[in-house]
């Protein structure tokens, strides 16, 4: 995890040998690297070792309810925008062990989980994701009961971020305030510069470890024409947004008109498959499992990504809560843009399109707001 | 040193099972190792039954008294799992967790306790408190609601109650044998029927979500403030730690800002249907 901030860096210069030798430093420090790679015809995120595993010459067309990987002309290693995977399934796997129990001749014991020495170096953190990562620390961290496991992993995680330079069809981190361009959150932050045949990448450290893995590889200072050359990727990549989300006003918006008639309108497109909340970086809801052996002597106790789009997810005795699907999207959709800053102070969106992408229909979380907003009364719109 | 894991149980003896009514049983339990966590009336505890499930149980007894005390009621693998439970078993407990009835602020006042159901069991915890300090409050007034005669909850205990002459009693039933000489129909009716200033009086309320919206109602009627009704609110629930997100009602946790919430803060919410 970044500590401290160091002093803002002029920047680095280092090639795609460069890279190859960040990850075998990363390595020999003792991580796991993580990174993107292309698999079933998908941008996912999975351990690599080598430059010749990330996803290079490939890029994605994203719209409601459509991804495809499609060739580019350029040998661009980063030149796509997100896939289904994000760094929440490393931070809190969807399937984790809590603890065990098991009878003794005295009674019962509870085991608790050992500390795992796991480390892993994230490469390719988007700016969104950064953001989504921050907003997963609130959520696991922030509160009166810190969830240990999240932070056993979290605080030995390298994160070497890549700038933006392709945001999807579906993106808005723009409007949400997330991206595209990583100020913080990072030990590394990359920014992959190809033109006329030279294949580059700028390389900022945002941490005293980030310094350190930088000085163990070959690079050079920054001319201000590479400088200028990598701001410019960003602001390119802002000005191409996808999707766009008015947030002014809009936790009021949300939360004062849960009798609005598009929830229905939504409902009845919906198909409640909770794909949404498995792509999305921040839906951190979960549900407990026992499994227990045969000999009824030992017995685990499972944690898994849950859903609020299922009808298990509210039950109480006597039924569910939520039996509607009206009522399912209205909670994920409020939560997410509404009552998260009630409860984290935030949003809970950082605009990375997941859940338009993924969503086998095509609803649009940004169509929607705009739905609502606008069949309201200006003021009422612009509370 | 590593942090202590919030999730993970310690382990407790069932001292007593003492059956309450066909489905429901009191459990008082007490630590393997170390002390009960003191805690207070309203507030809950993550009972774990070994291999089956860990679920939200309300504190029906008080703390300081060497011993938990859990009412739960057969309806899931979970409680019935519980209420399978004998002496000399043992289990999972963590806890206390979430708010509690604010007995303190309602110091002066007259008190209204109104149980639905299972809902007995923690206004239990809160009648004990006051009747222990039986001097901080005005009147004490405990209506309770069952669905018969044979549902009531802490039977020996109510008759002790209705005897006191410091302590206002009223039960009521749905349906009755002949034989039922007490009153018949829904708890809100007997709001009229008790006696308390209203304007001078805090109310506790704990039963099923209908049962709180009408008398909630009821008690806005009669005169008492909607900042001094305070009723205990239930969602599905995982973790107890705001870690799990399934006890969301609207823009709270149940398990951390609830369970016990201040009407007009949820009176919105409350009137909505499946928030």
């Amino acid at each position: 995890m970044p500590e401290a901030q160091v002093p803002a860096s002029q920047g680095s210069i280092m090639d795609r040998e460069g890279l190859q030798a960040l990850l075998d430093v990363l390595t020999s420090r003792g991580f796991g690297v993580v990174g993107p790679r292309v698999r079933d015809e998908a941008v996912v995120y999975e351990p690599i070792r080598n430059v010749a595993d990330l996803p290079e010459g490939w890029t994605d067309r994203q719209d409601g309810g459509r991804y495809r990987l499609e060739r580019r002309e350029d040998r661009a290693l980063f030149g796509y925008a997100v896939g289904p995977h994000s760094w929440k399934q490393f931070l809190f796997p969807s399937r984790q062990r809590l603890w065990q129990a098991r009878r003794t001749e005295t009674g019962l014991e509870f085991l608790e989980e050992p500390s795992r020495d796991e480390r892993w170096a994230f490469l390719g953190v988007r700016a969104c994701e950064l953001c989504a990562i921050a907003i997963q620390d609130r959520v696991f961290l922030g509160g009166v009961h810190r969830d240990r496991s999240y932070a056993e992993r979290r605080q030995r995680v390298f994160v070497v971020a890549v700038q933006c330079a392709e945001p999807s069809g579906t993106c808005f981190c723009v409007s949400m305030q997330a991206g595209p361009k990583a100020t913080c959150g990072f030990d590394l932050a990359l920014t992959e510069l190809l033109h006329a045949g030279s294949h580059r990448f700028l390389v900022e450290a945002g941490s005293r470890v980030g310094q350190e893995v930088l000085a163990a590889i070959p690079h050079r200072p920054a001319n201000e024409d590479e400088r200028r050359a990598a701001e410019k990727v960003t602001a390119l990549a802002a000005a191409r947004m996808g999707r766009t989300l008015e947030t002014r006003g809009i936790r009021e918006l949300l939360q004062s008109h849960p009798e609005h008639p598009r929830w229905e309108e939504v409902a009845s497109r919906c198909l409640s498959c909770g794909n949404c909340t498995m792509v999305c970086p921040t839906c951190f809801c979960s549900t407990v499992e026992d499994h227990s052996d045969l000999s009824g002597k030992h017995t685990e106790r499972m944690r898994l990504w849950d859903s609020c789009f299922t009808l298990g997810f509210s039950y109480l005795h006597g039924g569910s809560v939520r039996k509607e699907i009206r009522s399912r999207y209205r909670q994920w959709m409020t939560h997410k843009l509404s009552t998260w800053f009630d409860q984290f102070g935030s949003s809970g969106c950082v605009g990375c399109g997941r859940c338009i992408t993924w969503c086998p229909v095509g609803i649009d979380i940004t169509e929607e707001a705009r739905a609502m907003r606008s069949s309201l009364p200006e003021e009422t719109a612009h509370v | 040193m590593r942090d202590p894991d919030p999730f993970v149980p310690r382990l407790f003896r069932v001292e007593e099972a003492r059956r309450e009514n066909a489905d429901t049983t009191t459990l008082g339990l007490v630590p393997s190792h170390g002390e009960i966590p003191s805690f207070l009336p309203g507030q809950f505890f993550m009972l774990y039954a070994f291999g089956v499930a860990e679920i939200p149980v309300s504190v029906s007894g008080l703390s300081g008294t060497g011993r938990l005390l859990h009412t739960i009621r057969a309806v899931g693998a979970g409680s019935r799992a519980l209420c399978r439970l004998r002496p000399g078993d043992f289990l999972g407990a963590r806890g206390p967790y979430g708010s509690a009835w604010p007995l303190d602020r309602a110091e002066g006042d007259d008190l209204l306790l109104i149980a639905g159901g299972l809902g007995a069991a923690p206004i239990r915890s809160a009648l004990l408190r006051a009747l222990a300090e039986r001097e901080r409050y005005g009147r004490v007034v405990f209506l309770y609601g069952a669905r018969g005669p044979t549902e009531l909850l802490f039977r020996p205990e109510l008759e002790g109650w209705q005897r006191r002459p410091d302590l206002e009693v009223q039960v009521t039933v749905d349906h009755a044998p002949p034989s039922w000489r007490g009153s018949v129909g829904v708890v809100p009716e007997r709001i009229g029927h008790a006696r308390f200033s209203p304007a001078h009086t805090t109310a506790f309320v704990c039963g099923p979500e209908v049962m709180m919206r009408f008398t909630a109602s009821a008690l806005l009627a009669a005169g008492v403030s909607s900042e001094r009704i305070f009723l205990s609110m239930e969602r599905n629930m995982k973790c107890a730690l705001a870690l799990c997100g399934r006890c969301q009602f609207g823009p709270a946790f149940v398990c951390r800002e609830g369970p016990i919430f201040r009407y007009d803060r949820i009176a919105r919410l409350l009137f909505l249907r499946e928030i």
